[in-house]
């Protein structure tokens, strides 16, 4: 009861024959992907009002953060945004590199571009398969992370882990390419671009798959700003904006890419944007991997970082969610007094309500699987 | 650079990826239904033929058949498995107990305890390892100047007893 009191009650609908009430999805259900608990209510079969609630899986991450060295800190990033860790650790590292004053070789800078977006393609086949999977085509599921997998394989000979890689470091990453490193990156590119023609044929062009996803879930590019959707998200909805295009970190200004945007703002453009995300990774790292320079991996760095008192450090990346962005303030010691981030999935999930209210309670499942979410990134 | 906002750009894709619209928006509603008819059919019958080639091709196969397969199954070398102290022939190691790895360590899973030998200096006593807390983040490997501790390559760290989860890595008492 305490609950119904600050949410507006509305009239029963015309029909007549429903009744509004509440419906708890989550934690515990297959199709939000973690233990995210939404909190629905419906008149009939008609989505009235969503609200998610979040904190089964806090671990308090921020607060851990001012425990720990900033070298200590990488690790626990990878364990946010588990797709994209390699993005999430260059985060930290940028800030590392800017309060410390570190200075970043060229290869080591090739590497990261091209780790982060193998990274981007991995976490898209992964959304790809889950995605259709929600709307009931499970061989796609498998496909995908079949896809995935060669990937995933390169990263654990690269970086000795499949999932948490903890593979940057501040002033370059931690350990040089293993032999036959761009042979496994090239096959893995040409590989993908095999597969999207086929899960186009398998996915795109089916009609129940573009009937369940074309004009559901429509965010409007005002309301994608409201809310601060960023990433595929917002570009779905007619948001030009890439922070590896606008606001470059690393190396990105070196390479030509384009950033899919599509106007619809539905299910459907976010599927296409997601996609066509991926064609854009392989051109990038196609373009990394001719110009790989040979030389050292990592900056010589003092042992311990320390980040000078009162300053303040934000640096900001575009992960495969969206912009993840890390804010430190230093207070002299080794441990910085405050950690802040900014994860591109609490602000999809909060914008949910506005995409769904209206539609029936299957298509909830599809805009949920449409926005990408990660739960250990939404409730850190 | 561009200003997000004052951006409404048209769709940007190139056409041969956009999938086509299969059903055209003015059309009657028995035209519809007929369409859809068939392009439902036809695109099912489409999605079906990748399916059904990956089915009878045994290049796509990717299943591995893990119990079984243990024997020949090799760890990548990189791999990060549990932490381990090698010890050479003679059952010597080479741990200093400097505890570099114990500082660099996030999660306090490892804890060096020191003794001293008979000539007064300080030597290891016990290097104690907690798999339970561990991370596997490879920091105290690379925190150690001496090479003294590595990453195994065992991946299957589940027990059902979680006193194995402590375990003390050095079988002798560092030397000088």
């Amino acid at each position: 009861m305490e609950r119904e009191q600050h949410i507006e009650v509305r009239p029963p609908s015309a029909g007549g024959n429903t009744e509004e009430y509440w419906l708890n999805m989550g934690p515990q259900h297959p199709a939000t992907h973690g233990v995210l608990h939404l909190i629905v209510r419906l008149d009939g079969e008609t989505v009235r009002e969503v609200k998610p609630e979040l904190g089964y899986i806090h671990r308090s991450v921020e607060k851990m953060a001012e425990n720990l060295t900033l070298l200590q800190n990488i690790h626990l990033t990878d364990r946010l945004d588990y797709l994209s860790c390699h993005m999430n650790n260059h985060a930290v590292c940028m800030v590392a590199e800017q309060a410390c004053d570190i200075g970043v070789p060229e290869r080591a800078e090739y590497i990261r571009v091209i780790v982060s977006e193998l990274q981007r393609i991995q976490s898209h086949l992964l959304w790809w398969g889950a995605f259709a999977m929600d709307i009931g085509a499970l061989s796609a599921f498998l496909y995908g992370f079949a896809e995935r997998e060669k990937i995933t394989d390169i990263f654990e000979r690269l970086c000795g882990a499949r999932l948490t890689m903890n593979y940057f470091r501040p002033g370059g990453v931690a350990q040089d390419l293993y032999d036959g490193f761009e042979q496994d990156a090239r096959q893995a590119c040409s590989d993908i671009l095999y597969a999207l023609d086929e899960y186009q044929r398998l996915v795109t062009g089916n009609l129940i798959f573009q009937e369940r996803t074309r004009g559901v879930g429509i965010l409007s590019r005002d309301k994608a700003i409201g809310y601060g959707c960023s990433g595929g998200t917002a570009r779905a909805s007619g948001l030009d904006y890439d922070v590896r295009r606008d606001d470059p970190y690393g190396i990105y200004d070196r390479f030509s890419f384009d950033v899919p945007v599509a106007t619809a703002g539905d299910c459907y453009a976010r599927y296409e944007v997601r996609m066509e995300e991926m064609r854009q990774s392989v051109q990038i790292i196609e373009q990394a991997l001719k110009d790989l320079p040979v030389g050292p991996i990592q900056a010589k760095a003092k042992p311990v970082l320390k980040i000078p008192k009162g300053l303040q450090v934000f640096r900001q990346v575009e992960t495969a969610r969206g912009s993840f962005a890390m804010t430190a303030i230093g207070d002299g010691t080794a441990t910085p007094l405050r950690v802040s981030y900014r994860s591109p999935g609490f602000m999809h999930v909060a914008a949910l309500h506005e995409m769904s209210a209206g539609f029936k309670i299957a298509d909830l499942i599809t805009i949920l699987g449409s926005l990408d979410p990660v739960i250990p990134d939404i409730d850190r | 650079m561009s200003n997000p906002r004052d951006i409404l750009g048209p769709q940007r894709f190139s056409q041969s990826h956009a999938a086509p619209k299969l059903i055209p928006p003015n059309a009657s509603v028995t035209k519809r239904y007929f369409i859809r008819v068939v392009t439902g059919v036809t695109s099912l019958l489409t999605g079906m033929r990748v399916t059904i080639g990956k089915f009878f091709d045994p290049r796509t196969t990717v299943t591995q058949q893990y119990p079984e397969n243990r024997d020949e199954l090799k760890m990548a070398e990189r791999f990060r498995g549990r932490v381990v102290m090698p010890h050479d022939a003679d059952g010597e190691h080479n741990c200093t107990g400097c505890t570099l790895c114990e500082k660099a360590c996030p999660n306090g899973s490892i804890s060096v305890l020191n003794t001293k030998h008979a000539s007064g200096r300080k030597i290891l006593g016990k290097y104690i390892y907690r798999l339970d807390s561990c991370t596997l983040c490879n920091l105290c490997i690379e925190a150690c100047p001496f090479g003294a501790i590595e990453m195994g390559t065992e991946f299957e760290l589940a027990t059902t007893r979680k006193e194995g989860l402590v375990e003390i890595l050095n079988k002798k008492a560092g030397r000088l």
